[in-house]
């Protein structure tokens, strides 16, 4: 067996000089867990990460928000109905929607957060096996031209950690061709469906293409020695590096 | 004081998880009589006071915008109880 290093190499990304300069809101929930490793994923990715509260009723300046993981609310009465009331959400939900269409990524209690707010279709409810799960989860891009994918190609298989009990998706048959002809379907679970997921679908976006949510967790595969054991162990820095370069190139 | 009683249930089309382990466990404690089982919820909103029309399409709204999410809920009662 490999010894992994305790302590990853640093991963040198090439950063692109005006990446600094994009700032990636990190919306912080009462209940949110994984608010600071998005940070990190997204100064990993070589941006810089703005702390986003959810009483804020300001998104300030930033190009872009993180919904991350977690319990907000104790996912008292259903998983995100809770947040979706927040006052931050209001804006997120007016800039998702205007014509800047600001790019937004909901993971795991995000992604729930994203269903409740109606900025994605469908739901989650608990999972088929009433379990909470937590594993290396293998997942097909099916779509990269979303504002989160560019950097993946599409039929790329990427390894990320899954960690949920509400983690099955489910829409009307209506609901779910529509998806799957606009090819909004943009992650699928590969190998094994770990929670009966209606189609397999790990993550899918809005018809713009700049919401995404998937239940698997990509900000904690960015850093050698620390992601998943299979695979490259970062295989989630792609959303973080394919926003960027979007926002990079609007700014163009 | 009287209180105005919300039910939700998941829809019908969707496989309710938490119904389908009860189901399994009833016959393990000898209740043989029960082929299915759905779990919902009940909510009690206390109102100060009399509960008018305005109030109650207040609970009925609520309950349609937070107590239940219509994709995988409905709202199948809305009532008042007198305490």
């Amino acid at each position: 067996m490999t010894e992994l290093p305790l302590i990853g190499e640093a991963v040198a990304v090439a950063a692109h000089p005006q990446l600094a300069g994009a700032k990636i809101g990190v919306v912080t929930f009462p209940g949110t867990l994984d608010d600071r490793d998005a940070a990190r994923a997204v100064r990993l990715a070589g941006a810089t990460p703005v702390a986003l509260w959810h009483a804020d009723t300001t998104l300030g300046d930033v190009d872009a928000v993180i919904i991350p993981g977690g319990f907000s609310y104790g996912d008292y009465l259903r998983a995100g109905a809770i947040s979706r009331f927040a006052p931050l959400m209001a804006k997120v939900i007016d800039a998702a929607n205007s014509e800047a269409k600001l790019p937004v990524l909901g993971i795991c209690n995000g992604f729930q957060i994203l269903t409740e707010s109606h900025l994605l279709p469908g739901s989650m409810i608990k999972n088929d096996h009433l379990k909470f799960l937590c594993r290396d989860q293998v997942l097909r891009v099916e779509n990269n031209t979303t504002d989160w994918t560019g950097d993946y190609a599409v039929g790329q298989e990427i390894t990320v950690p899954l960690k949920n009990q509400d983690g099955q998706y489910i829409a009307d048959e209506k609901t779910l061709d529509a998806l799957e002809a606009e090819g909004r379907v943009v992650f699928r679970y590969v190998g094994w469906n770990p929670n009966g997921s209606r189609r397999d679908i790990a993550g899918i976006s809005n018809a713009a293409g700049n919401v995404v949510g998937l239940m698997p967790h990509p900000e904690h595969a960015v850093e050698a020695g620390f992601g998943p054991q299979a695979g490259s162990g970062t295989e989630g820095l792609g959303f973080f590096t394919s926003v960027l370069n979007k926002i990079v190139g609007d700014n163009k | 004081m009287p209180r105005i009683v919300v039910d939700v249930m998941p829809k019908p089309e969707i496989l309710d998880p938490q119904g389908k382990a009860i189901v399994g466990a009833l016959p393990r404690l000898g209740f043989t009589a029960f082929s299915s089982v759905r779990q919902g919820k009940r909510f009690e909103l206390t109102v100060d006071g009399e509960v008018t029309e305005e109030i109650l399409a207040q609970a009925r709204d609520a309950a349609a915008t937070l107590l239940s999410n219509p994709v995988i809920e409905d709202v199948v009662n809305v009532e008042v109880v007198e305490a």
